[in-house]
């Protein structure tokens, strides 16, 4: 029944629909189902999977909320502002409201550090960072035609690049022992494994912020990047929807910056932004297109009608986005809030030595589980994976799911949570090496004796603790649940 | 140079097509009743801005409504994080419930079922994505509103195949021309993978009667293909008879049907008057569609703040039939108004029930029975009447002379200009059909005396408005 079904599909249906183009079939989804059937709740379902694959900022809904209740006239649906109902709800232009991109063209301004103003006639918009991708793809690309990639590259391009437009994805191989800088060489193999292959590589996607390295690109990498498209007459895509995430220094440096100052073809340089990752408004959809190549602008600008940002929307961020006060304000306490959770975070793992990549920008971070791998495959990466996810019942993402080259690595996100669930995970990532390093350190032990061991593992985390390597501050807070423990319940 | 795709190179955009030509007359003289009284009106956007006071009242009454309201913000954080492709479940709930209301509760759709896009315009794109194949194309009965050019063929690589229809017989779409239709396609050695029809149709405001639905149902489950019911005008009937939709022909009993072919595109943008919020929605009844559409919905996702109020305001069941029906009664209304005040100028329409706009028979003004002719004849009308209508061929329609004009997108003043305007042209026109000697003038004096007291006679304190600007037209003015 389900194969007459699903030939029937192949027949009824486009090549699209029923290919695997969409990317949901990819084991990276396993780990979201495992946290749907059973999401951690603090009090509700305290052994739940605790979410750490969506990047998401929920770290200053306090000050959004302030401000939209000091800015009533910013929402049509208030009495202050329900004057303009009418005239927003019928605006469908899709040059988008003039004050929206302007507001967008300023914060975007201020993100890259007011080094490079951005010309609201350039801001296009589009159905989220998804849509603008897929957007500048259909505009510079033919179906067949390919695009370089570095590695580790956000899952979702699989499907943003290609599924629909029909291109093809060349990783551009980076690794570990240059802490996954794109050079020079690794640009030019890839290039010439497409030319190899026949493929006609039509441009460079890039992503600064990386996701999922969390690192910003620094300026010698940006300008070989520069020059290095220029060369072969290519395009460059920067994804800088991560630019308002940079935490610490080194700073973040948009594109626009760095082409200021070059002898290059400005015709081949585009923007992606969005408000989803920075602002922490993923639902709002608000994808920005911005390239510097007018034919490119004047035919996004067409496509966006398949994914305008909807006007009411526009219209509550044109308010909230020219509120100079607010923005300065915002920027300032998400960088210094992110910094925060970034250090709890890594220096609770070095204390129980698990290394992170070192970075100072995005959601998450880039950790080092290679010393845990059984072997240093894919496959004992996804053994490790699952682990995680049905035992120490963390939602992370496997490097294999970003395209790394090497086995060993995950993505694991910490702007989605509150502190007490940052304490909880914390926890669990530390019980779980220790009990690893235990059963290693007592080797031959068998599973019969686990119990024991978990015991051993409890007696001996506090004696680290009270030698003095695990400080109260940082791993117990006053919200700690380790006294609910399992295993505190076990040693009593 | 620098290298583009060749869907960015070529001309699938649609914008280069003359159609485009009468906006920007538009945009270049925009008309303003006090800054710019001689500029040009715009008659060829159909936008439904006749019930937007009612929503506002209803938003004063409302104030949770918002998420940016004391009464409403506890919802923000939730709501702006709110990503998921299935979007909020209290969303699909009310929009499910809303196309019953507007079907009469004549049958029931499963919130399930519903998935987001963006606008209509982003819906038939992904429905075409998910049904059809680059080289393979669709069947679409003329006339045809102009943006599915784009919207059907541009990114997707589709061709569209028209369905001739004629005037003779009030442009039905018939068993022969759909046919007809196939044929030329399978001759073109094109695969025909759907059939879309717009029912309320787009431009001529008519319904599609049962039978001819049935025929449409017939025919597609024969030929096994696609059929693509694009209802986004379903509130806007304003009178008898009843708007029948596809999802209502399906449960009939004497209808066989495969449902895996069956596919609705919907929208907030006409029945509600809401374009800007881009609230377009696909609803299939074929799970693969549906699966695929949602995987593909991110690429145009209704933001969640406009997911939220249109969940609020959708089910408030007092509000959704009040608002239906007093947009039917602005509708109904208009219409009336302007297609009599039409008919007193010797302009006829085709006969209609729905849109937001008629469908205007220009045939005897034409110099010429051809499209050129057409052509010049709407240049006449944007640049000498200057209204911005949008004439028949921009529709593909298969016989020179028709307009569409659009009638809801503007107050009521607005109205009267654009109908003075009409009239002056008409009698001058009329003038210049039958040869005077000199006394025309007093002839025309005379004319517009007996022609204002005609009006005087005939309508009735509901037709003419307190607003209405007779007491400054030019007429007037030449009679003292």
């Amino acid at each position: 029944m389900e194969f007459t079904r699903k030939n029937n599909n192949r027949q009824l249906l486009s090549r699209i629909a029923t290919n695997d183009g969409h990317g949901e079939n990819s084991p990276y989804f396993d780990g979201w189902k495992a946290y749907d059937s059973n999401p951690f709740h603090l009090t509700q379902n305290p052994d739940g999977v605790i979410q750490m694959g969506l990047a998401e900022n929920q770290l200053c809904f306090d000050l959004i909320k302030k401000w939209v209740l000091q800015n009533p006239e910013a929402s049509i649906c208030t009495a202050e502002g329900v004057d303009r109902f009418k005239d927003i709800a019928i605006f469908q232009d899709y040059h988008g409201l003039q004050e929206f991109r302007e507001a967008v063209a300023k914060f975007m301004g201020r993100v890259g550090g007011n080094r490079v103003t951005f010309d609201p006639n350039r801001i296009v918009m589009s159905g989220g960072a998804t849509g603008a991708n897929e957007t500048v793809m259909f505009c510079l690309a033919d179906p067949g035609d390919a695009f370089l990639v570095p590695s580790p590259y956000y899952a979702g391009f699989a499907r943003d690049l290609r599924w629909r437009t029909g291109l093809e994805i060349i990783p551009v191989h980076c690794k570990s022992s240059n802490n996954f800088r794109i050079t020079r060489q690794a640009l030019e193999e890839a290039y010439e494994k497409a030319q190899r292959l026949n493929k006609n590589v039509k441009g460079v996607i890039i992503a600064n912020p990386s996701n999922p390295l969390g690192t910003v690109l620094d300026r010698d990498t940006m300008r070989s990047l520069v020059t290095f498209i220029n060369d072969k007459k290519i395009h460059l895509v920067c994804d800088e929807i991560y630019a308002a995430t940079v935490f610490s220094s080194p700073r973040f440096m948009s594109i626009a910056e760095i082409i200021q100052d070059m002898d290059c073809d400005k015709d081949l340089v585009h923007i992606v932004y969005s408000l989803s990752k920075d602002m922490g408004f993923p639902g709002f959809r608000v994808g920005i297109v911005y390239s510097f190549n007018d034919a490119v602008v004047n035919c996004a600008r067409k496509m966006s009608s398949f994914g305008l940002v909807s006007s009411q929307t526009q219209f509550l961020l044109a308010s909230m986005l020219s509120d100079e006060e607010f923005v300065e304000n915002f920027l300032r306490q998400s960088s210094k809030r992110l910094a925060k959770r970034h250090r709890v975070f890594t220096k609770g793992l070095e204390q129980v030595g698990i290394s992170c990549l070192k970075s100072n920008a995005g959601l998450f971070f880039w950790m080092d589980m290679r010393p845990l791998l059984k072997e240093q495959t894919f496959e004992g990466e996804t053994e490790l994976w699952r682990v995680i996810i049905n035992e120490v019942k963390l939602n992370v993402s496997p490097g294999l799911s970003f395209n790394c080259c090497e086995p060993g690595w995950f993505r694991v996100c910490f702007a989605n949570m509150d502190d007490e669930t940052v304490e909880v995970a914390l926890d669990r990532i530390r019980k779980f090496v220790l009990q690893g390093t235990e059963n290693a350190a007592g080797a031959g032990n068998k599973c019969k004796r686990r119990q024991k061991n978990n015991l051993c593992l409890s007696i001996s985390s506090s004696r680290l603790y009270e030698e003095g390597l695990m400080s109260p501050a940082h791993m117990i807070s006053p919200h700690s649940p380790i006294p609910q423990s399992p295993l505190v319940r076990a040693r009593t | 140079m620098v290298a583009m795709s060749k869907i960015a190179t070529g001309n699938g955009h649609g914008e280069n097509s003359p159609y485009f030509d009468g906006w920007k007359a538009y945009e270049t003289n925009p008309f303003h009743p006090s800054d710019r009284p001689n500029g040009v009106i715009q008659m060829g956007l159909a936008e439904n801005q006749l019930c937007l006071d009612f929503v506002e009242k209803w938003l004063m009454k409302h104030p949770e409504v918002s998420l940016c309201s004391p009464e409403g913000v506890s919802k923000f954080k939730e709501t702006a994080l709110f990503q998921d492709y299935h979007g909020i479940p209290e969303f699909r709930q009310a929009v499910a419930k809303f196309m019953a209301k507007v079907r009469g509760d004549r049958v029931k759709f499963d919130p399930d079922r519903i998935v987001m896009s963006g606008g209509a315009t982003g819906a038939h794109e992904s429905l075409v994505f998910c049904l059809a194949d680059p080289g393979e194309a669709f069947l679409v009965p003329t006339p045809y509103y102009p943006g599915f050019d784009r919207d059907l063929k541009w990114r997707t690589g589709i061709e569209l195949v028209p369905i001739l229809c004629e005037s003779s017989n009030n442009f039905m779409i018939t068993r022969e021309a759909m046919e007809a239709a196939y044929e030329r396609a399978q001759e073109a050695n094109l695969r025909v993978k759907g059939l879309l029809i717009t029912n309320p149709s787009n431009p001529l405001g008519t319904i599609l009667d049962r039978e001819t639905l049935k025929t449409v149902v017939k025919f597609i489950n024969e030929k096994n293909i696609h059929l693509v019911g694009d209802e986004i005008y379903a509130a806007t009937v304003f009178q008898e008879p009843e708007f029948v939709s596809i999802s209502e022909i399906i449960e009939e009993d004497d209808v066989v049907c495969n449902r895996d072919l069956i596919h609705i595109v919907y929208s907030l943008s006409k029945d509600m008057g809401f374009p800007g919020f881009r609230v377009g929605i696909i609803y299939s009844y074929n799970d693969a569609v549906v699966s695929c559409a949602r995987k593909m919905s991110s690429f145009g996702l209704v933001s969640s703040q406009t997911q939220h109020l249109i969940a609020s305001m959708l089910s408030d069941d007092d509000f959704v039939e009040n608002f239906i029906a007093e947009s039917k009664e602005q509708l109904f209304k208009r219409h009336k108004y302007f297609t009599w005040s039409l008919a007193q100028v010797g302009i006829g329409s085709l006969k209609s029930n729905a849109g937001l706009f008629i469908w205007m028979d220009l045939r005897k003004l034409l110099e010429e029975k051809t499209f050129e002719a057409e052509m010049k004849l709407w240049r006449v009308i944007i640049n000498e009447v200057k209204l911005n209508v949008s004439p028949g061929s921009s529709f593909h329609c298969d016989e020179p002379g028709w307009f569409r004009v659009c009638f809801a997108n503007m107050d009521d003043n607005t109205m009267e200009v654009a109908l003075l305007r009409i009239r002056t042209f008409m009698m001058k026109n009329n003038e210049a059909m039958v040869p005077r000697p000199k006394l025309c003038r007093r002839s025309s004096l005379k004319l517009s005396l007996s022609r204002s007291r005609r009006m005087d006679d005939f309508m009735s304190p509901g037709i003419m408005s307190p607003h209405s600007p007779l007491p400054q037209s030019p007429l007037v003015r030449a009679r003292n």
